[in-house]
């Protein structure tokens, strides 16, 4: 490629861009500092794509400017509608098109390349190409489903279908046979057939790994789909020869690994058994069992358990899904202000896998004006409890299993759980004694201290609230 | 089937073992209900108030026990005064007396029931796991007992418990020692403690040093290694050498605090003696002395069951009827306590006790059923102190030795493979491939370095920004758009597209979440 007068300049640019990223993500380690990291992100892509507006090969501007101010108005549009408590079906979409922008870039790329590279360089090129297409296409399809998944379109339980590992083991070395022919293609008509057959069973491969994973899983997913867009990205960066994607998709994936890995501890569980799917469906029954006769849930009424909530003087409220589905975060929160008026020290604790999505939860309580300094971590709570008047459960449920703890040979054994059961009272907001997405008893709710209050989260808050002198 | 709720017999009992409200849940249950004429009264429920919960009332207790199937009541049977028979003799056939019952104390007696077919379930023998907690009489007892303890100490003592400063001086507040923190030690701590008093309080098990703690009060260490904790959630009796720092430390705290609440009890023996005559005089002129073990013989030398006595300026109350002192909330305890039994009980709903022995609690606490003697019951092995000390470490812990060493070396086996796939793949890749690498690898470190220190309060805008930024995607795109092929092109303006809403969604809904967090 030879070097034009703006190249040096526009490589410049890019280390600005790729350092207001980097900058931006360092941004959010603490509430104080997000803001200012989010403009520097928007700063760095701003300067990116203004920068390559420049490049020698760029001469049809109509066809950028169009499509982006298309795009924008529908990213803009979406971003201002969203509801909070649909963030998680958000980011798996926007996961989708970083996947499907890959294997378009990657097509794209190979359609143009015709007589650009040859040698060992061609060879590369090739290599990056269909890896970059192959790992698109995966985080689109997984995306998609997994979006699905969260909306409701599709059942959350885990789908398998017999022998699902041999079928991908299969798929895989169909991926890996056509690679080979692809890289020996004499032209591109005979190259685009192996690329074609490994996208689509890449498309394929996508659904079928996020079909078999359950709900309860899905914060893991969505992490390792934010994971796999940045490796997307990177490979494009790579099959272009250009630094700032794959700066910018390695920052990308390895935040997505992290996340998928907290996520992972947070559950105690294997990030290969997660993938490998099927968690809250055939498991349950195996270590269940045990904890099935351990009494009966004792059921408390609004009435009873406002009397309770005045002569209480701290509070800890561990929110779930359930908070989300019941959309009830804006009366936790009036419950949370009017308490805190009597002088209740009110507190939330919030396990890492909490909700749909990490961070879900915090989210919701944002939303709903409730301060974060009163929003504690799972580890930084868990100490008070014993010294807690009383915890509020809203919406979770394996999250405060003691089985975890109890049951050594329990599907849950071993993940870290917020032990509510340590306070000295227990309430339990829940819809029915359903059990959750683990599919395994509750024996908090068969404890002595616990109680249940049965009901729409949001109408039993709002219930407490007139209860309150 | 008929539950009878008869009037106490023994003299100064001022409990009743059913309040109104319960009458009503008992009767959910599915069971009829008598209660005897004025059984309630003397605790503050007139029997018109059982009559309005739907129980049948005014009858005496000759027609009482005469035409109940199970008789619920508190103390264990005596010599009834009226009807001039002992009140064991009236468990017969298919009749069941739930009571507080001492099995062990009443072998005698449990033969002849057991002779005329009778059922007898002791609620004091109900076992004391997290399950049966609900229907422990022992425990709401304990807990009114430690409660009044603290009121009739404040009622001798002529202070105050808390320290005030008042325009006339300061007044120092009153120091509580209460030895034995079971259920009656804690609530006298939690009481004392709320009247505003400097609490300090002593258990031979170390583990419920958390549980007084958490209770704003001090607990006192002996510098010895014993565990106290004996079965059930009891203590055990100790070694001599314990004993002897024990004293110690009790007799300099003697000379120190204002009021002494002991609560020491080892199951099926006397109660240990802990305060002695001369930790008694040592006390400052005013102080008082509440036992909890009056009746078991008291911690204290010189107590005297069901009085108050004065040594030495020293007021040292016996009183072995604290719960019938406060005979209106331990009533309502105790047949909450009772609901929760014959809930247990009555699996059907349908007014039927049914003594299922393989349950443990049922197993525990049924002392004959139907003339068959079941006492004394195969021991079940709980303690109170948390199970999951025990069998979790014991199982993990080899793994955890064994895990840094094999993970020490994997990751050098990991690192060496990883290098000689670098250095193989360097020696045939283009010199630029490496260079791009270069830049992956090293971004993967910077990403890796900065995202651990993302709060996980924001994991949600981390994904949301990270959706946004990776739309840099769309700088790709823009590559393509002059590309020779036509389909390329359109490729790249769909590309384009699609990048382009995850940058603008992304970056925007990212504000818009941060904008949402917020501090008081």
């Amino acid at each position: 490629m030879e070097v034009s007068a703006y190249q040096g300049a526009i490589t410049g640019a890019y280390i600005i861009a790729s350092i207001l990223f980097i900058l931006s993500l360092g941004g959010l380690s603490h509430q104080e500092s997000a803001r200012r990291g989010n403009v520097f992100g928007m700063a760095g892509m701003a300067i990116a794509i203004v920068a390559t507006a420049f490049h020698e090969s760029i001469e049809s501007y109509v066809y950028i400017l169009i499509p982006m101010l298309l795009g924008g108005a529908v990213g803009a549009w979406r971003a201002s509608r969203v509801q909070m408590t649909q963030m998680p079906e958000l980011v798996a979409l926007l996961h989708s098109f970083v996947g499907l922008a890959a294997v378009l870039v990657g097509f794209s790329s190979y359609l143009g390349s015709e007589g650009l590279y040859s040698g060992a360089e061609k060879v590369v090129h090739e290599v990056e190409i269909y890896l970059g297409i192959l790992i698109g296409a995966v985080t689109f399809t997984g995306s998609v489903i997994a979006f699905g998944k969260l909306n409701g379109f599709i059942t959350s339980k885990p789908m398998m279908f017999p022998g699902r590992h041999l079928v991908n083991l299969a798929g895989l070395l169909i991926c890996i046979w056509y690679g080979h022919d692809f890289i020996r293609a004499a032209d591109i008509p005979h190259g685009m057939t192996a690329l074609v057959i490994m996208t689509v069973i890449a498309l394929l491969f996508g659904v079928h790994m996020v079909m078999a994973i359950g709900g309860a899983d899905m914060p893991v997913v969505i992490s390792m789909l934010n994971s796999y867009s940045g490796w997307a990205a990177a490979a494009t960066g790579f099959m272009l020869s250009n630094d700032l994607l794959i700066v910018t998709g390695a920052l990308v994936g390895s935040s997505g690994a992290i996340l998928s890995y907290i996520m992972c501890r947070a559950m105690n569980r294997k990030f290969v058994s997660v993938i490998m799917g099927g968690f809250g469906g055939q498991t349950a029954s195996s270590g269940g069992g045990q904890a099935d006769h351990q009494g009966t849930a004792v059921e408390i009424s609004q009435d009873e358990c406002g009397a309770s909530l005045n002569n209480i003087r701290s509070l800890v409220i561990v929110p779930g899904y359930g908070m989300a589905v019941a959309h009830a975060q804006h009366a936790v929160y009036e419950l949370t202000r009017r308490l805190r008026e009597k002088g209740v020290n009110v507190r939330f604790a919030i396990h890492p896998v909490a909700g749909r999505m990490p961070g879900h939860m915090n989210v919701l309580l944002a939303e709903a004006r409730v301060p974060y300094d009163i929003v504690l971590e799972m580890d930084e709570i868990q100490e008070d409890l014993p010294a807690t008047d009383m915890v509020m459960v809203i919406g979770a449920n394996d999250i405060v299993n003691p089985s975890a703890i109890e049951d050594p040979e329990g599907p849950i054994a071993g993940m870290p759980v917020i032990e509510a059961w340590n306070a000295r009272e227990v309430i339990v907001l829940k819809r029915s004694m359903a059990s959750g997405y683990a599919g395994i008893e509750n024996p908090l709710f068969f404890k002595p201290n616990t109680k249940m209050l049965f009901g729409d989260a949001r109408d039993s808050i709002e219930g407490l609230i007139a209860h309150l002198i | 089937m008929i539950v009878g709720i008869p009037k106490e017999i023994v003299a100064n009992e001022k409990r009743v073992s059913c309040t109104p409200d319960e009458v009503r849940r008992i009767k959910g249950l599915g069971y009829d209900m008598l209660i005897e004429s004025g059984a309630g009264l003397s605790a503050g429920f007139a029997d018109s108030e059982y009559a309005d919960a739907g129980a049948e009332v005014g009858l005496d207790a000759a027609s009482l026990w005469d035409r109940s199937d199970i008789v619920c009541k508190i103390r264990p049977p005596e010599m009834h005064p009226e009807m001039g028979c002992h009140e064991s003799t009236l468990i017969r056939e298919s009749r069941t007396l739930i009571s507080v019952y001492e099995p062990a104390l009443r072998e005698e007696m449990t033969a002849q029931v057991a002779g005329t077919g009778g059922t007898v379930v002791a609620l004091d023998a109900i076992p004391r796991i997290s399950r049966a907690q609900k229907m422990d009489v022992l425990s709401s007892m304990a807990n009114i007992a430690g409660y009044r303890a603290v009121l009739e100490a404040g009622n001798h003592f002529g202070r105050f418990f808390a320290g005030q400063i008042t325009a006339a001086g300061k007044i120092a507040p009153a120091k509580v020692l209460v030895i034995g923190a079971g259920v009656a030690g804690l609530s006298a701590i939690g009481t004392a403690v709320s009247l505003g008093a400097i609490v300090r309080a002593f258990d031979t098990r170390p583990e419920v040093k958390d549980q007084i703690e958490s209770m704003n009060a001090e607990f006192l260490d002996l510098d010895f290694e014993e565990q106290g904790e004996g079965s059930g959630g009891y203590a055990k009796v100790m070694s001599k050498a314990f004993i002897e720092a024990e004293m110690a430390l009790f007799a300099e705290q003697a000379r120190d605090v204002d009021i002494i609440i002991t609560t020491a009890l080892i199951p099926g023996k006397p109660a240990p003696k802990l305060i002695t005559a001369e930790m008694v005089r040592s006390m400052r002129p005013g102080s008082v002395i509440v036992d909890l073990a009056a009746q078991q013989g008291g911690n204290c030398e010189l107590t005297v069951p069901d009085e108050v006595v004065h040594d030495h300026d020293v007021t040292i109350i016996g009183y072995s009827d604290l719960t019938s002192r406060m005979a209106h909330q331990a009533s309502v305890l105790f047949a909450a306590n009772i609901y929760h039994l014959l809930s247990d009980l009555t699996p059907e709903k349908d007014g039927n006790l049914v003594l299922d022995v393989d349950d443990d609690v049922v197993r525990g606490s049924t002392v004959v059923k139907g003339g068959e003697i079941l006492w004394p019951p195969p021991p079940i092995e709980t303690s109170a102190a948390p199970p999951k000390s025990t069998p979790v470490p014991s199982e993990s812990q080899p793994v955890v030795e064994a895990a840094p060493q094999n993970r020490a070396v994997s990751t050098l086996v990991g690192m060496g493979v990883a290098g000689i796939l670098l250095i193989a793949m360097g020696s045939v890749a283009p010199a630029s491939f490496m260079m791009h690498f270069t830049v992956f690898v090293l971004a993967c470190f910077v990403g890796w370095q900065v995202i651990w220190n993302v709060t996980p309060a924001l994991h949600t805008p981390l994904m949301s920004v990270t959706n946004a930024i990776s739309g840099i995607i769309l700088i790709g795109a823009m590559l393509q758009i002059d590309a020779s092929s036509q389909l390329a092109v359109w490729l790249a303006v769909i590309a384009v597209t699609i990048a382009s809403i995850n940058v603008a969604g992304g970056f925007l809904v990212t504000q818009r979440m941060l904008k949402m967090f917020r501090k008081e």
